[in-house]
């Protein structure tokens, strides 16, 4: 470890808490409808939208509705984009002629990226058309960024509504997300990210002969206008292979700060927003704090088991840091922040290969997928997350100090407690159960490439980042076999494929409609003013116990399989 | 009324916790609770018994020579040590409610055993069985008969003794009409003769529902035992599938895991310690209540009272004495202040008021006995509601006590004047919040008494614990605006409803529910039932009427106002006690996970040459052997619920601090104690285990 690694995840640390309420601030106007900045410009378009949607922005919605309208919005987004991937030989900027991937690569893909999770069995440079890259998957970055944050400026809503069951209207808060948020800051962020060297391009792949005399392609592509929303969207899904390993998607060091910064921007600013609309804003700077704690620990362990090698590694005689699978250029430090960053944010854009990890270093991106991804979280659904968390703290406290559990003056009763608890263990359910019928059957096996706790690792990695939307990967854990590049004689490990889509599909939607549901419950709710034997959440000794909560409640579950995968690995002297 | 705290049931039931008339029936009790249906209703310790059961089956066919049920290599023995700890750990759990049940079965024992089996008798004298009785039915009451049933009291007056309910031994009067008109089943007439209409359906009298109550059997889940029951549900199926998936997991890596350790290791991590405590502490709570003389209705009532925000207390009888006080004498210009104590120390020595007595006490102070009548003739003028006024004529004077324009009404009679001054001394005293009585001898006033709504000891004080809980207290009166305020201020309440009618009472009630607010009050006229029906804890006094007792949802039998605060406490410690022990339930689970974990994969991926592999290194416990560890385990998991049910039972100590002092101690026993304390005693249990039984 040294001083300027530190000085770097300070400085992270230090901007991003800056930043927090600034975003904030501007979120909570555009869904509160008071004008902003760009609303000159972009409300004119807003309203065409509306016109065309035949929607009318007052009208609110309850819960119902709102899930209805929100899962109606993303099958169809889904069938959209299954028909894009199956239909690339028709593709225009289609340079090299690829052709589709097969149906349960697809739906994999498309089930990924309209879950915001973004995991990818294939290789987007030797899959994707450029216009399955831009019409499709960069346009669902957008889309299903924007749905998770529309669900969650709903649940907030009827976590702080004072009369009425209404949560707001679908599609304004969509289109609001879209036109005044996502899409500024992409462009913004695109061209800083071009003018560090980010390429941009339609032109197709280059062929040059190497100096050793065989010949080489050069994958070229539009990267530098969905780099940014990749990023800000908490996608991940990377242009290339190796994403943001890969100097046309992330060049230098800034480029690598700039991206980090993107991912968690929204998801920190959210917690501020939330602030506002509770009127409360010390309890927004409460779930930041709460967020932010085990965040930074996160950073510290795999900063200091990357540069202090694994077991196996100091008796092989490897002294240092555990440089495989790293950019020299992004080091132990801007490595092991990424390493944090991506997976706290369900973002799961990579610039390591967490396969080469040291077994602690490896079990911490792991521990952050496992709380549900409610440290930050992706955007949108890491808060409401974090909310039902929340919920779940206040009920065992609220208990502890005498009264029935409150939060923001609503009681927290049976109709609550039972669509947090069902919304809170199903990812981790779904994970789980999808692990063990991955390493128990027969079908699982064509999937796993490494015995012992490494392909156990690279399993469970696949499943907790699938169910819990993250997207980043473990490797070594495959759904697609891809003799060549173009899809030509390519065949999808079905199992692998149908199993993670579903899981991807189930970790999105079963909370998000279980949010919305707990959040039409307290919407109606009577507000019992405060009073000094009212339980407070916005206190230090709340954020350590929604910390508490979060740890035993979400990571017990998992306790026995992070033993089995990285921590024999980080006890053990034997290489796997 | 009583203000003393109470005995009653107290003394009935001071019996210790291991007293052998309820430990012994509660051994048989929860053998007889293993009925797989009654397990049924508590998911937890369902999956216990079930676990239970499938392991004692592993262990009769490793005894008939078959291998551990599922893999692994442990030994008969082991199974069996496991089946029987899983089992005693059901046992316990069934110990814990049967006791608390059986605790309430005494009690229910002591009032079945006065409940009346005695006859009635109909207006019409026929004789009729006193369980036949059917609300409306009117029933004649002689002295030395027990009341057949509770109802109001429609004709006549009695003295009753209601020791059998309240433990209070002094007979209380029991009248038609008024606020004293309601009386209960099982209690005795000592005098007199009433008439009682019966307002009860046959079995539902106050004792069957009390006996009902304290036995258990008409507990119901109140709402936040509901909402705590689908957590551990959902804890418990969340577990079964960790150790579901742990199997393909062990084996991926090589290790074979038995059913039996697999059971071992989801009984340690599902919440059994609040699981198997839960009711108990339920029954308990509503055992607490009736302990303190107070009958509640339902048990959403007592939680309730924990969320109390706002407390509605009547003046009289509640924060004042109800009986005004003499406190000083004011004489008139040119009279003796022992003039005036003595005229009117002699004008209330046939005054039976509390009020008169007062007179006579405070007029002690100024050094004058009571004097001796022999030898004259005192003829005592009685108040009436005319005349206003009451005295005494002695050897020729004339001496009158009375309100200010009574007593000017007879000076003036008398031909005399009253000095300028009385009326600015009545004014004044009616301004500081007392009441001025004037006394008159012949034709002179000679000066005014003084007398004080006296607000009781030790009020400030208790409205300071509620206020420290977060509850505020609003007092309303009859008074005026400015005697009101000035006793709200001596008592110490928040806040204070002065001229207040019956409506405004229940005005104040929901304007207070429409912001959000939580209110209690207690109450027992008549006029008081909507009020009491419209609040969300209602606490009736038993000495109230009938209308009171069926609008509250608590009555309290000592009729002590200020009982509300102990019924809140009992409240909120029901809830702290849940979620107490939930915590330190879920705290456990990780010194659990490191004896057991360690123990099933201690050999996992060991390198060729050693016994032991990298995941032995988290044996931080040092447990002797990977049986050693997963029986120590166990052995503390199920040892842990009678451990706990003492307190489970007498519920966690109370204090009023503020919310997020409470929590952050709460949390400190609780939650890191429940992190701490299982891997010191599981250790201590494991050098029992290994080191003297040899596993």
């Amino acid at each position: 470890m040294t001083v300027q690694g530190w000085l770097q995840i300070a400085l992270y640390v230090a901007i991003l808490t800056a930043l927090t309420p600034v975003v904030g601030a501007y979120m909570f106007r555009v869904y509160s409808g008071e004008r902003v900045l760009l609303t000159r410009v972009l409300g004119p378009l807003e309203r065409i939208v509306y016109r065309l949607l035949g929607n009318d922005p007052e009208h609110r919605q309850d819960w119902k509705g709102y899930a209805r309208t929100a899962l109606v919005f993303s099958a169809l987004s889904f069938i959209a984009l299954y028909a894009i991937l199956r239909s690339q030989p028709i593709h225009p900027f289609n340079p090299q002629d690829f052709a589709s991937a097969p149906w349960d690569v697809s739906f994999n893909t498309a089930a990924s990226f309209v879950s915001n999770t973004n995991w990818q069995y294939y290789g987007g440079e030797t899959t994707m058309t450029y216009f399955s890259q831009m019409a499709g998957l960069a346009l669902q970055n957008f889309i299903s960024a924007a749905v998770g944050i529309a669900v969650l400026i709903a649940v907030i809503r009827g976590f702080v509504a004072r009369s009425g069951g209404e949560l707001g209207n679908f599609w304004a808060d969509l289109t609001r997300t879209l036109l005044y948020i996502l899409l500024p800051i992409s462009v913004v962020g695109g061209l800083l990210l071009i003018s560090q060297g980010t390429l941009q391009t339609l032109a197709p792949y280059v062929t040059f002969a190497t100096l050793t005399g065989g010949e080489q392609t050069l994958a070229l592509g539009p990267v530098g206008s969905q780099e940014a929303i990749k990023q800000l969207g908490t996608n991940g899904g990377g242009f290339f292979n190796v994403n943001a390993a890969m100097p046309f998607e992330n060049p230098n060091g800034l480029t690598n700060f700039i991206n980090m910064l993107l991912i968690l921007a929204i998801p920190a600013g959210l917690t501020a927003t939330f602030g506002r609309m509770a009127a409360n804003r010390r309890l927004g700077w409460a779930l930041y704090g709460a967020m932010t704690l085990m965040f930074v620990v996160g950073v510290g362990i795999v900063y200091a088991a990357e540069t202090n090698g694994s077991p196996a590694q100091q008796l092989a005689g490897l002294a240092g840091s555990n440089l495989e699978g790293k950019e020299v250029r992004f080091g132990d430090a801007g490595s092991a922040l990424w390493v944090v960053v991506t997976t706290v944010a369900s973002c799961g854009a990579v610039n390591s290969a967490h396969d080469a990890l040291t077994g602690i270093g490896g079990a911490v991106p792991m521990a952050n997928m496992m709380t549900g991804e409610v440290i930050f979280g992706g955007v949108g659904s890491g808060l409401y997350g974090m909310l039902l968390f929340v919920l779940l703290a206040v009920f065992l406290a609220g208990l502890m100090v005498g009264r029935t559990p409150e939060f923001l003056g609503k009681k927290i009763e049976a109709r609550e407690i039972k669509l947090v608890v069902m919304a809170t263990l199903a990812v981790p359910l779904l994970a789980l159960a999808a692990t063990a019928l991955a390493l128990a059957t027969k079908y699982g096996a064509p999937s796993i490439y490494n015995p012992g706790p490494q392909g156990f690792s690279e399993t469970l990695y696949a499943y907790v980042s699938q169910a819990n939307n993250n997207g980043s990967a473990f490797a070594g854990y495959s759904g697609f076999v891809q003799p060549d590049a173009g899809n030509a004689g390519s065949s999808g490990i079905t199992f692998a494929d149908v199993l993670g889509g579903l899981a991807m599909l189930g970790g999105r939607f079963v909370p998000m409609v279980l949010a919305l549901a707990v959040a039409g419950s307290l919407a109606g709710k009577r507000v019992t003013p405060a009073g000094p034997g009212t339980m407070r959440t916005d206190t230090p000794t709340f954020v350590v116990l929604l910390i508490a909560t979060i740890l035993i409640v979400a990571l017990l579950t998992f306790v026995p399989s992070l033993l089995l995968g990285p921590v024999v690995q980080g006890l053990s002297t034997q290489l796997f | 009324m009583t203000d003393s705290p109470s005995r009653s049931l107290e003394n009935r039931s001071q019996r210790s916790l291991l007293d052998a008339s309820i430990v012994r029936p509660a051994l048989a009790a929860s053998l007889r609770k293993l009925d797989p249906r009654v397990q049924l209703r508590n998911p937890v310790m369902f999956v216990v018994e079930v676990g239970a059961a499938t392991t004692t089956a592993g262990w009769l066919m490793q005894a008939f020579g078959a291998q551990p049920l599922g893999g692994g290599d442990e030994s008969a023995t082991f199974t069996f040590v496991v089946a029987l700890w899983l089992w005693l750990t059901v046992v316990f759990a069934n110990l814990a409610e049967a006791l608390a049940e059986g605790r309430g079965k005494a009690q229910a024992a002591t009032l079945r055993a006065m409940r009346s089996e005695t006859m009635a008798t109909l207006q019409d004298g026929s004789q009729v069985a006193a369980a036949q009785l059917q609300r409306g039915d009117v029933v004649v009451v002689e002295a030395g008969a027990a009341i057949p049933g509770d109802g109001t009291v429609i004709a006549g007056i009695a003295s009753v003794d209601e020791s059998a309910i309240t433990g209070e031994s002094a007979p209380v009067i029991r009248e038609a009409g008024g606020d004293r008109s309601a009386v209960t089943g099982g209690t005795r007439v000592l005098s007199d003769r009433i008439v009682v209409e019966i307002t009860q359906e046959p079995g539902q009298s106050f004792i069957e529902r009390m006996i009902a109550l304290v036995e258990g059997a008409a507990r119901r889940k109140t709402p936040n035992e509901v909402a705590l029951g689908i957590l551990l549900s959902g804890l418990t199926i969340v577990f079964l599938v960790v150790v579901v998936t742990l199997r393909p997991f062990a084996e991926f890596a090589g290790t074979g895991a038995s059913i039996a350790t697999l059971i071992a290791l989801l009984v340690a991590l599902i919440p059994t310690t609040i699981g198997a405590l839960l009711s108990a502490i339920g029954i308990a709570g509503m055992d607490r209540l009736v302990r303190r003389n107070v009958l509640a209705l339902s048990g959403r009532a007592v939680e309730a009272s924990g969320d109390v925000d706002v407390l509605l207390l009547d003046k009289t009888g509640t924060i004042t004495l109800g009986n005004r006080e003499a406190t000083e004498f004011i004489p008139m210009p040119g009279v003796q202040e022992g003039d005036l104590a003595a005229a009117a120390q002699m004008s209330s020595l046939a005054d039976e008021t509390p009020e008169g007595r007062s007179i006579v006490v405070l007029a002690k102070r100024y050094g004058i006995r009571e004097h001796s009548f022999t030898g004259h003739q005192p003829q005592f003028v009685a108040f009436t509601a005319q005349t206003r006024m009451s005295g005494v004529d002695m050897d020729g004077t004339r001496l009158r006590k009375g309100a200010g324009d009574a007593i000017l009404g007879w000076v003036d009679g008398e031909g005399g004047q009253a000095p300028p001054e009385l009326s600015a001394t009545l004014d004044r005293v009616a301004r500081e919040g007392g009441t001025p009585l004037a006394v008159a001898r012949d034709s002179h006033v000679l000066g005014v008494i003084y007398l004080k709504d006296v607000v009781k000891e030790g009020m400030s004080e208790r409205f300071e614990r509620l206020r420290a809980m977060g509850i505020r207290t609003v007092m309303v009166t009859g008074d005026n605006r400015l005697t009101a305020a000035k006793i709200a201020e001596e008592a110490g309440v928040d806040d204070f409803l002065a001229e207040a009618t019956p409506e405004d009472k229940l005005a104040l009630i929901r304007e207070q529910q429409s912001q959000g607010r939580l209110v209690a009050m207690t109450g027992d006229g008549t006029n008081d039932a909507p009020a009491l029906a419209q609040a969300d804890v209602g606490v009736a006094m038993n000495t109230g009427t009938q209308a009171a007792r069926e609008a509250g949802n608590m009555v309290d039998l000592d009729s002590n106002p200020t009982k509300l605060i102990e019924i809140v406490e009992v409240g909120k410690q029901l809830l702290i006690t849940r979620g107490a022990l939930t915590t330190f339930s879920i705290a456990n689970d990780v010194a659990k996970y490191f004896a057991i974990l360690p123990a099933i994969f201690a050999a996992t991926y060991a390198a060729s040459g050693s016994d032991t592999g990298p995941l032995d290194k988290l044996n931080v416990m040092g447990l002797g052997t990977p049986e050693s560890a997963i029986i120590s385990a166990l052995v503390f998991n199920a040892l842990l619920i009678p451990m706990l049910v003492p307190l489970a039972l007498r519920g966690v100590r109370y204090r009023p601090v503020g919310a997020t002092a409470l929590l952050r101690r709460n949390l400190l026993i609780y939650g890191l104690g429940g992190l701490i304390a299982p891997f010191i005693a599981i250790k201590l249990v494991d050098l029992v285990v290994h080191n003297l039984i040899g596993f």
